[in-house]
């Protein structure tokens, strides 16, 4: 069961991350451009 | 104005529907993978079914939008054209990887390693390192006309190696299986369970990618604004520095 939770834990990790990455750093931007 | 701002509001709140549906369905697919059968031939190994093949189903999806919104940069020179391109290509690079983890993943219980040169594995590393290096080529060139130009070649360069990556398992010898819905071989066709899970996947990991390109593209819109900000404030400072200071005679 190992192989499967490490197999689902990269997808939703990788997803969860890129998505992360790109809120962030959409949210910095924003916030740099206002000023 | 007010159409300004009600198609703002439209806009986000369709982003919203799109990331909320994202979510609900990439976690009926996590949660339906999870509790699949067991199989005679790979035990519990199977239940990535729901994701390996939907990771690679949308890192095609991918490279094939990337394609066609190079075309409509080409055609029409708008730079929303231009975001898509670049968005669709480092979001396919993102499913591309994780279908290599996964498929390495699931090779090792099965095939007994976690990496070989087999044909569908060395053509799918190839795509991630395209796509890696549409990327970073385009990280690497001033913003304009010139970088979307090569960002769409780059995507139309990419979108050709998609059937060689596909038919790789028909082309050549490959320890990998071949394709599981569509094979004429019954020996190769899944059980219901395993692909209604897999067709949920693929439902799913589609509208994932759709979400995260929408925000990529924000993000790139909100980048050259940014980047314009910058060059305006350093050409002011420049001409500020340039300008001679006027000295009053005592």
């Amino acid at each position: 069961m190992a192989y499967v939770a490490a197999g689902y834990l990269v997808t939703l990790g990788g997803l969860g991350a890129y998505a992360a990455w790109l809120t962030r750093r959409t949210r910095q931007l924003t916030r740099e451009r206002a000023r | 104005m007010t159409t300004t701002t009600t198609s703002t509001s439209t806009a986000r709140r369709a982003s919203s529907l799109l990331g909320w549906a994202s979510l609900i369905l990439v976690g009926a697919t996590v949660g339906l993978g999870l509790v699949l059968p067991k199989t005679q031939e790979q035990a519990e190994y199977s239940r990535l079914i729901a994701v390996h093949p939907p990771a690679a189903w949308a890192s095609y999806v991918a490279v094939g939008v990337a394609a066609i919104a190079a075309i409509g940069h080409l055609v029409t020179r708008r730079a929303s054209w231009d975001r898509v391109t670049i968005a669709s290509l480092e979001v396919g690079a993102v499913f591309t990887a994780i279908t290599l983890a996964t498929g390495s993943i699931w090779g090792r219980p099965t095939w007994g390693v976690w990496w070989e040169w087999d044909a569908r594995l060395t053509t799918e590393a190839l795509l991630l390192a395209v796509l890696l290096g549409a990327v970073a080529l385009r990280r690497s060139l001033a913003p304009g006309r010139g970088r979307a130009v090569i960002t769409s070649v780059a995507a139309l360069a990419t979108v050709g190696l998609l059937p060689v990556v596909h038919f790789s398992v028909q082309w050549w010898r490959s320890q990998h299986q071949v394709g599981t819905l569509l094979s004429p071989d019954p020996a190769s066709n899944a059980d219901n369970p395993y692909i209604v899970a897999m067709l949920l996947g693929f439902v799913a990991f589609t509208v994932a990618f759709a979400w995260l390109v929408v925000q990529r593209v924000r993000l790139e819109a909100l980048e050259e604004a940014y980047d314009e900000v910058i060059l305006d404030r350093a050409i002011t400072d420049r001409r500020a520095e340039a300008r001679p200071t006027t000295e009053v005679p005592a």
